[in-house]
């Protein structure tokens, strides 16, 4: 055997000694026994080696083989005729106004595509196609057309006389797919509500509806939900109402020159909003994209009545004097020191016009005394302020149904500092959108109990919130308001053909930049309710850089731009509203000094 | 008389080289490399006209460079595998220490062409690349060092073998050519693995592997890359690997045709790392198939003619060899069907360039010298056994 062989042969060598032989031969042939031996071991591993190394890469070429069947098996991934009655199906419901006017709703088309296969004369079929679609050159039909894939997509959606023209080709290589589209009959009417919907996940006989924004999107997984059967979803707004706001607002606008409006008519006691509009607008069946360069609010599918966080100046006044009644601080007839200028931490605190040093509470709020609502804040002090603000909803983001709505979160000073009491009294230095005001004047005016936003229409009227002011405070600043018209900042409201109460709100534009505030770009408010002493709707009307000339003069304050314009939509809804006019029209405009 | 006693093949004395070459070399081999390689320059019809144009030249000029390279690695092929073995190991010999003295020089006389890694000598006419010549005269030497230190008193070979290929991992390395040096590494392993390394070992060496790799991941932003892109699934549908994919899908079983695929046209490497894509694409999962086919034919017979080979250097030689291809057709492979991350490596015999044709024809042309039938002694196991105890 050859195995174990020794490492010296010493039995042999000893006895070769004795033999007188030379032992070095001995040795000699001994390791070559034992060479032999390990390359014999050696041979028989590396045998087991080389087949486990013969079996590993077989393995592996095997695998790389059956990888290569299952890619080559598998579909490409163009959509197939064959995948018809895939997941892809079911309509998306209907949206509607309060008396079920349709606002949205689907309408049946057809998608256009191509197999270039079928395709008989693709440079005729490129020419026809090019005529029909005019930003479709008949180069890149002809691309499309001669493209050695077996499918292509050439158009999303067909209008019913580009398919009959389609049709008319007769070009078998060109097929149609079913596909719904959203529609918006209305065009631009509630355009920010209803926001817009775009394809989702497409196939070649149906394409899926994804909302992009406003209530098709805050909305979108019940409007697509199978499970509702088809039914609609239902909005506070009016349809009627809401096209006489957008209408007024629009002449408004042009007539006071502004940059952009916005209105919100809230009813006082629901919360619901019966109509939203703002300037400027687009059509949603054309949702424009955001455009590169472009600041959001600069483009008209900015929401300025929900995503517009602005100062709104000397309409959060209300907000002071109501929480002072209602603490007990003040009573309407209290006596507060105006003198000019109040000054607090070296900021110096003005008024537009002289009244005397001192006025009542009530004359603060009709002739907005910058001092005396400052004064009357110090009293109140800040913690209890930013406690109230806070009941009135004005800390945060408003829960209304629409995407936009959660971004756009109130800004208050930070940090609080003394001058933030006094400034925030008259509403400045913190910024809410207009349906935060509306919501919050609701609140104070409509009774005392909070009332929160909704676009949804309430069946049942709901329960009331909790209370932030009590009744008697409520009648009473309505009062106020009431006296804001006839004899305060707000006097052209009395043209409205219905008792108005208001206050009035300018203030000055802040810089894209956050560097300070523009000179001579307000932005003007109109915070009313109608009617007067008994009030079910909250109308704020909100204009962008007005100004509007008077007698020689250019007047840019609230009480010449935002009043006149709220006025005419009080006076155009009221009717619609089912209201009765109380009051005739008084003949010819009564000037007196307005200011903010 | 003592010649049949020794060996069951009968060597005449005296027989012409030629006729005993024919006798004694793997036909089968050769018929599968000529096989590859036609297929190389088939596939090199349709996918280079577009590299060609691009640079302005005329449309087959890659095709015509493809076919004389490919004359020259054939002609490299036939004359090594008509040497004895010896004669190839020390021409190896000489040959490893030419190409490690190109490596060394390489930072300082190579180029880049522009891709970041310092990979070519540029000789005016064609651009050789030291690293693919270095990989089978270095299988070569590594199997040398381990045969001579299973002598009884023979050198360290091991060790010896060990530190070379530490030192050619890391002049790769700095290149970045992490590929390559993967191979070499490899090519270690196996041979050294054959040589009858203690398992442990073996266990112990797969682990420092992915130690290193998980280094290279943290501090090569060229191979982390690189990972990521395997590790995401969703591939950019215009990447290679993407479009490399799509080709085989569109191929399906038969193909779109010869001169029907689109691929060539997304793929600036469809004539080189992408070959097989084109192949797909064009004709079909058939032809895909019968190059793998015949990449595993050739290794696996390869390693079951050497499993009766007597002698270890030619053993491992030979096996670290047939490693070598079937390890780069693998990863080439593996790689278009994302079953490994994008590396580029050429699919031998078939994928475009001059360095690697040639150096595969130098690698066939070794393995098929060393797989040449031999007296192998086998009477010997019959009559004394085959070292079991």
């Amino acid at each position: 055997m050859t195995a174990r062989v020794p490492l010296r042969p010493l039995p042999r060598i000893l006895r070769a000694r004795e033999e007188g032989q030379n032992p070095d031969r001995i040795e000699r042939e001994n390791l070559a026994r034992r060479h032999q031996a390990d390359r014999d071991r050696l041979r028989v591993r590396a045998e087991s080696r080389l087949l486990m190394l013969a079996m590993c890469f077989f393995a592996a070429f095997l695998t790389v083989g059956m990888r290569m069947a299952s890619l080559a098996a598998s579909e490409p991934e163009e959509p197939v005729i064959a995948s018809r009655g895939s997941a892809l199906l079911g309509l998306r419901a209907d949206i509607t106004d309060r008396n079920g006017r349709v606002l949205a709703t689907n309408l049946n088309i057809h998608s256009l595509y191509s197999h270039p296969y079928l395709v008989v004369d693709p440079e005729a079929a490129a020419l026809g196609l090019s005529e029909i679609f005019p930003d479709l050159s008949a180069e890149a039909a002809l691309e499309d057309l001669t493209s050695e894939s077996n499918f292509v997509w050439l158009r999303d959606n067909l209008s019913p006389e580009q398919e009959q023209a389609v049709h008319d080709l007769g070009e078998p290589g060109l097929l149609f797919g079913d596909r719904e589209m959203r529609l918006y009959p209305n065009g631009a009417l509630a355009a920010h509500i209803l926001g817009g919907a775009r394809f989702g996940r497409e196939d070649v006989d149906f394409a899926e509806i994804i909302g992009v924004a406003g209530v098709e999107a805050e909305h979108d997984a019940f409007l697509r939900d199978p499970a509702n059967n088809g039914a609609p979803l239902r909005l506070s707004l009016d349809l009627t109402i809401q096209a006489a706001v957008e209408e007024v607002l629009a002449g408004g606008m042009e007539m006071m020159q502004a940059q952009g409006a916005s209105a919100v008519l809230m009813d006082i006691d629901t919360g619901e909003i019966i109509a939203m509009a703002s300037l400027p607008d687009f059509d949603p069946n054309a949702r424009p994209l955001p455009a590169e360069g472009v600041r959001p609010e600069e483009t008209p599918i900015f929401n300025r009545a929900v995503q517009g966080v602005y100062e709104l100046g000397s309409v959060f006044k209300l907000f002071t004097v109501a929480q002072a009644l209602d603490i007990g601080l003040v009573n309407p007839s209290t006596m507060i020191n105006t003198e000019r200028p109040y000054i607090v931490t070296r900021e110096r605190i003005n008024d537009f016009h002289y009244y005397g040093p001192e006025q009542s509470v009530h004359d603060v709020i009709v002739h907005s005394s910058n001092i005396g609502t400052a004064r009357i804040a110090a009293m109140i002090g800040p913690e209890r302020m930013q406690g109230f603000l806070r009941d009135l909803g004005l800390a945060d983001a408003l829960p209304l149904e629409m995407v936009e709505a959660g971004s756009a979160r109130p800004l208050w000073p930070n940090p609080w500092r003394e001058i933030s009491t006094a400034t925030v009294a008259y509403g400045h230095g913190i910024a809410v959108t207009p349906v935060h005001l509306a919501a919050a004047y609701a609140t104070v005016l409509g009774g005392g109990t909070r009332v929160t936003p909704t676009l949804i229409a309430q069946d049942t009227p709901p329960a009331p919130g909790p209370r932030v002011v009590s009744e008697e405070v409520s009648a009473v600043m309505r009062g106020m308001l009431a006296d804001v018209v006839t004899e305060g900042t707000a006097t052209m409201a009395q043209e409205a053909g219905y008792p108005v109460g208001g206050k009035t709100g300018t203030a000055d534009i802040v810089l894209a930049d956050g560097s300070g505030y523009a000179e001579d770009r307000n932005r003007t408010t109109f915070a009313s309710v109608f009617p007067a002493l008994d009030p079910q709707y909250v109308l704020i009307t909100t204009l962008e850089e007005p100004w509007v000339e008077i007698a020689g003069n250019v007047e840019r304050t609230a009480g010449y731009t935002a009043v006149p314009v709220g006025t005419a939509i009080i006076r155009r809804v009221g009717p619609l509203l089912g209201l009765r006019p109380e009051i005739e029209p008084v003949a010819g405009t009564r000037l007196s000094s307005a200011s903010n | 008389m003592t010649e049949i006693a020794h060996g069951t093949v009968i060597v005449q004395s005296g027989e012409a080289v030629l006729p005993r070459w024919w006798r004694t070399v793997d036909r089968v081999t050769i018929g599968c490399v000529l096989a590859l390689f036609s297929i190389g320059i088939l596939l090199g019809f349709a996918s280079s006209p577009p590299l060609a144009l691009e640079n302005g030249q005329p449309p087959f000029l890659y095709v015509t460079r493809q076919a004389i390279f490919g004359a020259m690695a054939l002609f490299v092929m036939f004359a090594v595998s008509m040497m004895r073995p010896v004669l190839v190991r020390r021409l190896s010999t000489i040959g490893f220490a030419a190409a490690l003295a190109a490596l060394i020089l390489l930072p300082v006389l190579g180029t880049d062409h522009g891709t970041g890694a310092v990979r070519w000598f540029s000789l005016g006419v064609a651009d050789v690349q030291p690293s693919e010549m270095m990989k089978p005269v270095f299988v070569v030497v590594i199997a040398w060092l381990m045969a001579a230190s299973t002598e009884v008193a023979g050198p360290p070979g091991k060790t010896i073998s060990l530190m070379l290929t530490v030192l050619i991992v890391g002049l790769l390395a700095i290149q970045p050519d992490f590929g390559q040096s993967a191979l070499i590494l490899f090519a270690w392993c196996v041979i050294y693995f054959v040589a009858g390394a203690p398992m442990l070992i073996v266990i112990g060496v797969g682990a420092a592997i992915l130690g290193a790799g998980a280094v290279a991941y943290s501090n090569s932003e060229h191979f982390a890359r690189r990972i990521d892109g395997f590790l995401n699934p969703d591939l950019d549908p215009t990447s290679q690997l993407a479009r490399a994919g799509e080709a085989i899908r569109n191929g399906g079983v038969f193909g779109a045709g010869p001169g029907e695929g689109s691929v060539i046209w997304h793929l600036s490497d469809a004539h080189t790392d992408f070959i097989i894509s084109v192949a797909a694409e064009e004709y079909g999962l058939v032809l895909v198939l019968v190059i793998i086919g015949l990449f595993a034919t050739i290794a696996l017979r390869a390693f079951f003619r050497l499993m009766r080979e007597r002698d270890p250097f030619i053993r491992l030689a030979g096996a670290g060899l047939a490693s070598l291809l079937a390890l780069q057709a693998f990863i080439n492979l593996g790689v278009a069907v994302r079953l490994l991350p994008a590396k580029g490596m050429t699919l031998p015999f078939v994928s475009y360039g001059g360095s690697s044709l040639i150096a595969t024809g130098l690698t066939v042309g070794m393995l098929l010298c060393l797989t040449r039938v031999r007296p192998q002694g086998e009477i010997r196991d019959y009559l004394v056994g085959r070292g079991r105890g």
